[in-house]
């Protein structure tokens, strides 16, 4: 106790004289924004980097959808102000921002910079994360990553796709604006490895006296999982990019097949990084699905432990499978084979999860508000993308899928109706927590139905595309696929449509919304941020609650 | 409730170095993008961008110590500070099993085309002798690492001389391995450039050298806070964490040692001098 006490009194000689610590005592504007170490601010910083960057990369696919809506070249030499191959360069630009940004800028800084950083030290009863200043520094190296991947577009664009390989990405791309991607992904990799060490370090050191790991709620869970994931996948992206970078500037041959060096070994460690990166990009939408069905179904989530362990194997697997995005490199059989089994391995936990989802909401006393909407869309669409996904492991299938818009409408749906619907969902379940207002229900449940069928029609008919032989990354196709593409380009602007009630809904419910209250939820919520009041304090948790 | 901090967690003042040091970030990325493509100033950008985050570093630990020094580090942050040193040792585990991954995919698979042969190292290479700089390489880094071993028990016993002693050694023989290893570069009888072998060679040691620096920098700055009287038998974490890092980057050596320069170069035509 003596311990505790000299450090509460050390603790109250950095505040500045003339200001009364007490737990709402917020710095002044620059000093909160910029120089920040109290989690929440930094949480509310990332989510509006990641509304941010989502409007610029979902801008940058409604002009691919517009390119897309029509056979021919429609628009991409009037965007681009050049003809011909350079134009066909500007698509190869678009898609290659649109991933990177939705990927790196969007989802991971949202769903784990933004949800986690807010929640993770709330739900184990913690008063910050154990790195707070370390926090910081992870959000502001995405700024800079962001700038330099916006500003490649200034030096021609990065066409090489997300998965960056070569050679397009090494002798096929002269000029600055790869390197100005790699070191981007350097950048933003770096932020996301220091927020892996805090989170894990938070999650294991941090909980309240009585917060075992067997009654930590399944959000933390997830992260815990995303976390290591994190940790230890994306050295290997840096490596590879290292070896992109001195591929392109400094002569060395790891990928130019002339000097002995090969292209497929970009693949495997890139994939070695690119798959755990998708389950990065999931798993904390499992988190934020099963506190949302538990709290809507007022039941406590269906085989706890079995949800918890799944995650984990899902992690564990996730490591092993990677060649499976590989298929059509020229593996031998019995490669094929083994990534073909273990990829359907990954079917069974994820299965645990659905199935678990729904014995949760059985019998449960169902209440459809928009998070709930949400978290079942979440289940709906994701079992559809997962699916697909079933499909695509079959390395033999995969021969006829790989690269045509099969594979893109399983990844949209595993992600955009996937992940993007538990970043909605979470969205709408915290909101009053976070702001300390209410949302607007309507408002809320239009955004819901109304981007609900726009995003199906935008990917649904990809499937048909795709099994149609229609080939991604392409700006043009033959008439044959002109209904689908139609269709699609009519489903983004559906789905545009909701995001409207969305931003609507945020303005309105930050200006004039209902005052919160502590739980809006009822009985069904029962994790530790509901004991707080809404906004939480400043500094949470100043006494540690106790668990039973 | 309100007011009173009723736990042992280190809740911080805001601080302006990650701002500034991302800023920092941004300068030397786009020196270095610049300086690789030759624009004018590039390097000079790079640096400037380099010295912010040499800055950044050097003033966010000099925090870091003035924290510890004014008892901010209970128990529960000290542990903190240990996981995020083995987690981020971790992570660095993995970058380095990138580049042993590059490696192993060239010499168990060797390339067929005519500058490899089909056969590893590729024809033609002459290879640098395992058992003559390298493995006095080798023995260098294992005898730094039992003597940052008697660093760390003198700090134990309260043994400061033992500590300074200890220290000197371990940033000596770093040193002189970073020394051997610059001569060995300079004698290298293959190439960075053109070839996936000097590649993957150069690109995988000098990574560790790099890492072997950093290590020697970490364990100097530790010599430096001894001189000025920090660390005691308790509390000493710096310390720790530089020899934790140490023995990461030994360990990283071992592995290199034993398959890049011995079973990676077996077979092959041995360098002359």
């Amino acid at each position: 106790m003596t311990d505790s006490t000299a450090n509460a009194l050390h603790f109250q000689a950095h505040e500045a004289p003339g200001h009364a610590h007490d737990a709402d005592h917020k710095p002044a504007f620059f000093q909160r924004w910029f120089m920040s170490t109290n989690h929440k601010d930094i949480g509310t910083l990332y989510l509006i980097f990641a509304i941010l960057a989502g409007v610029i990369g979902g801008a940058i696919s409604g002009l691919m959808r517009a390119e897309l809506a029509a056979p021919g070249i429609q628009y991409l030499e009037a965007w681009s102000g050049q003809e011909g191959d350079a134009a066909l360069q500007f698509w190869n630009v678009l898609i290659t921002a649109h991933g990177l940004i939705m990927v790196f800028f969007m989802v991971m800084p949202a769903m784990i910079g933004g949800f986690g950083n807010w929640f993770i030290p709330i739900m184990i009863g913690a008063p910050d994360m154990a790195f707070p200043r370390m926090n910081n520094v992870s959000f502001w190296l995405i700024v800079p990553a962001f700038i330099l991947l916006l500003g490649s577009a200034f030096v021609g664009g990065a066409g090489t796709g997300w998965t960056v390989y070569p050679p397009l990405s090494t002798i096929g791309s002269s000029g600055a604006a790869v390197d100005m991607a790699i070191l981007s992904l350097h950048l933003a990799g770096a932020s996301s490895i220091l927020g892996a060490i805090n989170f894990i370090t938070t999650i294991f050191n941090m909980r309240a006296p009585g917060m075992t790991l067997h009654k930590m709620p399944l959000f933390v869970w997830s992260v815990l999982v995303t976390a290591f994931l994190l940790l230890l996948a994306l050295p290997v992206l840096a490596a590879a990019i290292t070896m992109l970078l001195t591929d392109r500037n400094f002569g060395t041959a790891f990928f130019d097949a002339s000097g002995g060096g090969n292209p497929i070994l970009y693949q495997h460690l890139f994939w070695f990084f690119g798959h755990p990166e998708v389950y990065i990009m999931i798993l904390p939408g499992f988190g934020i699905v099963s506190q949302i069905i538990a709290t809507f179904s007022r039941k406590p989530v269906f085989g706890y432990l079995g949800m918890a362990y799944a995650m984990v194997a899902i992690g564990v697997v996730g490591f092993i499978v990677w060649a499976h995005h590989m298929f059509t490199t020229g593996l031998d059989v019995n490669t094929k084979m083994y990534f073909t089994a273990a990829t359907m391995v990954i079917a069974v936990p994820t299965g645990i999860k659905i199935f678990s989802w729904i014995a949760t909401m059985w019998g449960g006393s169902l209440s459809f508000k928009t998070p709930m909407l949400w978290a079942i869309g979440f289940i709906f669409m994701f079992t559809v993308g997962g699916v697909t996904g079933v499909v695509l492991a079959n390395g033999g299938i995969d021969n006829y899928m790989h690269d045509t818009y099969y594979v893109v409408a399983h990844f949209h749906y595993v992600l955009s109706l996937g992940a993007v619907f538990g970043l909605f969902a979470g969205f709408y379940y915290w909101f009053p927590k976070m702001s300390g207002k209410m949302y607007n229900e309507v408002l809320g449940q239009l955004h819901f139905w109304v981007f609900f069928v726009g995003v199906n029609l935008l990917f649904f008919p990809m499937h048909f595309l795709g099994l149609d032989g229609m080939p991604r990354r392409i700006p043009d196709y033959p008439d044959a696929f002109a209904w689908y593409n139609h269709l699609a380009t009519m489903g983004y602007g559906i789905m545009a449509l909701g995001m409207l009630f969305f931003f609507v809904n945020l303005v309105v419910s930050l200006i004039g919304g209902k005052p919160a209250g502590d739980n809006p939820w009822g009985e069904g919520a029962t994790t530790l941020e509901w004991t707080l009041s809404s906004p939480p304090p400043y500094h949470q948790f100043e006494t540690l609650p106790k668990i039973d | 409730m309100a007011g009173a901090k009723n736990h042992d967690y280190h809740i911080l003042p805001p601080s302006i170095w990650p701002f500034f040091g991302s800023m920092a970030a941004l300068v030397m990325a786009s020196g270095g993008i610049m300086w690789m493509h030759s624009v004018a100033h590039g390097g000079l950008v790079f640096f400037f961008g380099l010295i912010g985050i040499l800055y950044t570093f050097y003033s966010w630990w000099s925090d870091v110590i003035r924290e510890a020094n004014a008892g901010d580090h209970t128990p529960v942050v000290s542990l903190h500070l240990r996981y995020g040193m083995i987690l981020f040792i971790a992570s660095e585990v993995m970058f380095f099993v990138g580049w042993f991954w590059a490696w192993f995919d060239f010499s168990l698979f060797p390339s067929t085309v005519d500058a490899v042969g089909g056969v590893w190292p590729p024809k033609g290479i002459e290879v640098i002798d395992p058992f003559h700089l390298p493995l006095l390489n080798t023995l260098i880094l294992l005898c730094s690492g039992t003597t940052v071993t008697w660093a760390h028990h003198s700090l134990l016993q309260g043994d400061r001389e033992g500590l300074k002693t200890g220290l000197w050694c371990t940033i000596a023989l770093g040193a002189l391995f970073s020394t051997i290893q610059a001569y060995e570069y300079m004698h290298a009888p293959f190439a960075f450039k053109g070839l996936n072998y000097g590649a993957a060679f150069f690109m995988a040691t000098g990574f560790h050298g790099f890492h072997v620096l950093v290590g020697t920098i970490f364990l100097a700055v530790c010599l430096f806070r001894t001189y000025k009287g920090d660390f005691t038998p308790k509390q000493h974490f710096g310390f720790e964490a530089a020899a934790w890092y140490w023995h990461f980057v030994d360990v990283v050596w071992l592995f290199l040692f034993i398959s890049i320069y011995v079973w990676g170069g077996w077979g092959a035509t041995i360098h002359a001098g």
